[in-house]
């Protein structure tokens, strides 16, 4: 049976996840709520995620390390938006704004 | 062309133009929703490359747990005087607009550029029993250290988001 990864060239893939990273890396430069930028960042990091599984599929089918770290990336970015959402209430309840401007006494 | 490349080329299409959405829009709730689209897409890229197990743990942590935060989040830095969170952009879209360029010029290239291996025609499909013997034999120090850390994760939200009553 002719699997689907043989019919679709890798670079397709790696092609996507490029575009999809790019415009992640746009979206934290451009916007300045921290919600969004924080949307941005996930962005980028399923396109590294795509990237592993494309490597791991297609370059390392008996071993599959580009899928359990695939897994290792989603469960830290879970943990990453759970702690950066807390850090983002708490920053709003002392400033009142969810603008990243605003916000820039840890910067000298 | 084949099924299978009709169905990566609608995906791909869907995802880069729902991620387009997300970093365009000045509305950050439908920043949130493009971004639910998105991530259902790069499910499909899971499944396009035949890991299923990975396309149900993007649904139910990324497009179910991961959103429903974003736009509770959302809900709840809300400003005072207007309705719908919108923090205007900010003047450096032209920089960020042209750093970006740069890189995905770079990226292109060097994806176009180089001879990528994977057209020997070896693929197989990882079974789900092969996946969690690996991920439980193998890989059973880095589960281990990953769930410390996503308990850490858990409690210092809690501690962050506290409401603690002697600053009040």
């Amino acid at each position: 049976m002719e699997t689907v990864a043989e019919q679709i060239p890798l670079e397709s893939f790696l092609f996507v996840s490029a575009i999809l990273f790019t415009l992640g890396v746009y979206g934290v430069l451009s916007r300045r709520n921290a919600v969004h930028i924080l949307m941005s960042v996930e962005l980028m990091l399923n396109a590294v995620a795509v990237n592993f599984v494309a490597f791991s599929t297609y370059t390392d089918p008996e071993l599959f390390r580009g899928l359990i770290f695939a897994i290792f990336v989603i469960i830290i970015a879970a943990a990453e938006v759970g702690l950066a959402l807390g850090i983002i209430l708490r920053v709003f309840r002392y400033r009142q704004t969810a603008n990243v401007d605003e916000v820039s006494q840890l910067k000298w | 062309m084949t099924v299978a490349e009709v169905v990566f080329y609608v995906l791909a299409g869907l995802t880069i133009a729902a991620a387009i959405g997300v970093v365009t829009v000045p509305n950050v709730v439908h920043a949130a929703l493009f971004l639910i689209l998105a991530l259902l897409g790069v499910a499909g890229f899971y499944i396009l490359l035949s890991s299923e197990f990975l396309a149900l743990v993007q649904i139910l942590i990324y497009a179910g747990t991961v959103s429903v935060l974003m736009l509770l989040a959302l809900m709840l830095t809300r400003g005072a005087e207007q309705n719908l969170p919108t923090v205007p952009s900010g003047g450096q879209w032209p920089l960020g607009l042209a750093a970006s360029t740069v890189i995905a010029i770079a990226l292109l290239i060097a994806v176009l550029d180089s001879n990528w291996p994977g057209d020997t025609g070896q693929v197989t499909i990882v079974s789900l029993e092969t996946l969690a013997g690996a991920l439980f034999r193998d890989w059973l120090l880095p589960f281990e250290v990953v769930s410390i850390v996503l308990l850490i994760a858990l409690i210092g939200a809690v501690i962050l988001a506290h409401e603690d009553e002697r600053e009040v």
